[in-house]
């Protein structure tokens, strides 16, 4: 069988035939990351370099400028951005602590439970990974305001709690954690919340991983809570005010600003998903709708 | 004989089962407590975000509603404002609407075919470099909104400055620099490349995932069967056994590409896009809802929306969903 191909998923060794694979993937990886590395190289420019015509694709003398000018930058009223940068970090982590502990709690319920509507929930929840938040901001807004949490952290948080596409994950993976091993464990006399967190918990660590990336990217990048639910600028947040950083300061200087704003933006994001990538891919595994 | 016949209808007699029920009950009824406890949170949240904001703009879609009067029932039995969409908005008609179309069908399809295409090609080489190619393709898909516009907008920058217009007049191509996000005829093409730029997110993670995990097995038995080329084996290989991994890239394709409707804004920095260009309907909603603020209007566009990705989703359930 010379022909046979099929072997080759997932190939062990170098083998020729897949030297066209990294023709074609090796040029378009590169031009995935060209914008990025425009911008990178675009927050260590000097003045002079931003202002440079034709500009030039990489810095050549690169400097700190860029971060200095925006650490000292202030808002319109006076908010400095190292507040925003704070406000980011305490409704991010407050934000995926919660999610993994929610998602976590149904996914078990949802998986080794019986109880009613059971089969009902788990399809109701399918159907909403087709939600578009944005599509019914509006009715949103009016819940937010209808419980009072306008102007509030909370705003930042709540609303995003129940994640569908994370619970669904969640209990995929749980499913496939042996029954006999909670019932043993029930034996033993431990109750629903130890078994949550001295077994199930700590086998889904792959799915909880990508659960908090996810949620990480959701929120991190998230305008719309400081758009819409908080007028108070100081409780606003860090992608917040990069957008109105980036969309105000016209020209070269401040597109300096606005590309090292950008840069720190994007670090934690890439810093979290390679930390977490073989995580990541183990829970894909059994990401398919059934 | 007697006796035991006796003692059975006795162990069977309602007095003793309710006796017996309510004997066990403790246990059952802890457990059955826990459950309700494990999934209240979730429950309560998700209801309160997302059931009821989809029900509450079925119900305003019905009225008129500017955000500070209750609303009124509309017109024409409360249909007025589905008839105004479908009649009269001509924005809607004449911009929004094809434009939404041209732009879903183009990065819905088109970016899901993109990312089961690289997830393939990935597949067929190394564990290594596969690793870091798959995070190279990914890269994009996290960058999220805003950081999307920094880099477009310094990279399309409308004056000479800006880097594709400085690589454009130093190749003879333009001679003086466009504003291509300003401008009506490039804004639309550039969302489209953008978008699937950025659609390698977690849809293509998991066909990359659910193509490695094919078992090598099945290749085997298929070639002995017959299959004679790569193409007859992706086809009658590899997507069969991996639908479960295609209906979720598929739906994941489906809501990333009318979420990412805010791209226009966030690219030319303003609503409504220059000579509405690129107004999708995501935008639409926007403009009504909270700069006009006519909610009830909005709400029905919402409605809209909301039944065009459920049809397109029926469709990606019909193609790869399983049939019992």
């Amino acid at each position: 069988m010379s022909n046979f191909l099929g072997t080759q998923i997932a190939p062990k060794s170098f083998h020729p035939s897949q030297l066209k694979f990294y023709a074609l993937l090796v040029p378009i990886s590169v031009f995935m990351i060209l914008p990025l590395v425009y911008v990178i190289g675009q927050a260590f420019k000097p003045l002079s370099e931003l202002f440079l015509f034709p500009p030039r694709f990489i810095v050549s003398n690169p400097t700190l400028d860029n971060f200095a000018r925006l650490f000292r930058t202030a808002s319109g009223t006076g908010v400095p951005m190292t507040r925003y940068l704070f406000n980011s970090l305490v409704v991010t982590s407050i934000t995926i602590f919660a999610t993994l502990l929610i998602t976590l709690m149904t996914g078990y319920a949802l998986s080794k439970k019986k109880f009613k509507l059971k089969k009902a929930l788990f399809q109701i929840n399918q159907t909403a990974l087709m939600f578009v938040a944005t599509a019914v901001a509006i009715p949103r807004y009016l819940v937010v305001t209808g419980l009072g949490m306008t102007n509030s952290f909370a705003a930042h948080v709540i609303p995003y709690l129940a994640m569908p596409v994370g619970l669904f994950l969640v209990k995929q993976f749980i499913d496939q954690v042996p029954d006999e091993l909670i019932e043993a464990a029930k034996i033993d006399g431990a109750n629903d919340w130890h078994i949550l967190t001295k077994i199930v918990g700590p086998l889904v660590k792959p799915a909880l991983a990508t659960v908090a990336i996810l949620s990480f990217q959701m929120i991190w990048n998230s305008t719309e809570s400081s758009n819409i639910y908080v007028i108070d600028e100081t409780k606003k947040t860090f992608a917040f005010y990069m957008n109105t950083l980036t969309s105000s300061s016209a020209g070269p200087a401040g597109a300096g600003i606005a590309a090292a704003a950008g840069l720190l933006m994007f670090l934690p994001n890439l810093a979290i998903f390679i930390f977490m990538q073989s995580n990541v891919m183990d829970t894909m595994s059994h990401s398919g709708i059934k | 004989m007697a006796l035991e016949t006796l003692l059975t209808r006795i162990s069977d007699s309602k007095v003793v089962k309710a006796f017996r029920s309510r004997v066990r009950r403790p246990d059952v009824d802890k457990d059955k407590a826990s459950t309700a406890l494990l999934l209240t949170p979730y429950v309560a949240l998700f209801s309160l975000f997302i059931v009821i904001p989809v029900v509450a703009a079925i119900g305003l879609s019905f009225t008129y509603f500017n955000g500070i009067q209750t609303p009124a029932v509309a017109k024409m039995f409360g249909l007025y404002n589905y008839v105004m969409i479908l009649t009269q908005d001509e924005v809607f008609l004449r911009y929004v609407l094809p434009n939404t179309l041209k732009y879903a069908i183009i990065t819905g399809p088109g970016g899901y075919a993109l990312s089961f295409l690289m997830a393939w090609m990935l597949s067929q080489i190394q564990a290594k470099p596969r690793k870091w190619i798959a995070l190279a393709l990914y890269t994009p898909s996290m960058l999220g909104g805003v950081l999307i516009g920094v880099i477009f907008r310094t990279l399309f920058s409308g004056d000479k400055s800006g880097y594709i217009n400085a690589v454009l007049l130093d190749m003879g191509l333009i001679n003086v620099p466009t504003d291509f996000l300003q401008s009506g005829d490039y804004l639309m093409q550039i969302m489209i490349f953008v978008t699937l730029w950025s659609s390698m997110g977690i849809g293509f993670l998991s066909m990359l995932a659910g193509i490695l995990n094919i078992n090598k097995e099945m290749y085997e038995a298929a070639y002995i069967d017959g299959i004679k080329n790569r193409m007859q084996e992706i086809f009658y290989i590899t997507i069969p056994s991996m639908k479960p991994q295609m209906l979720f890239g598929a739906v994941m394709a489906i809501v990333g590409a009318f979420n990412a409707g805010g791209i226009g804004v966030a690219l030319s920095g303003s609503n409504p896009t220059p000579q509405y260009a690129g107004q999708l309907i995501v935008n639409h909603i926007d403009d009504y809802g909270f700069i006009r603020y006519e909610m009830g209007y909005a709400a029905a566009l919402s409605v809209i929306l909301l039944v065009v990705i459920l049809l397109f989703s029926r469709v990606a359930y019909a193609l790869f969903g399983e049939r019992d």
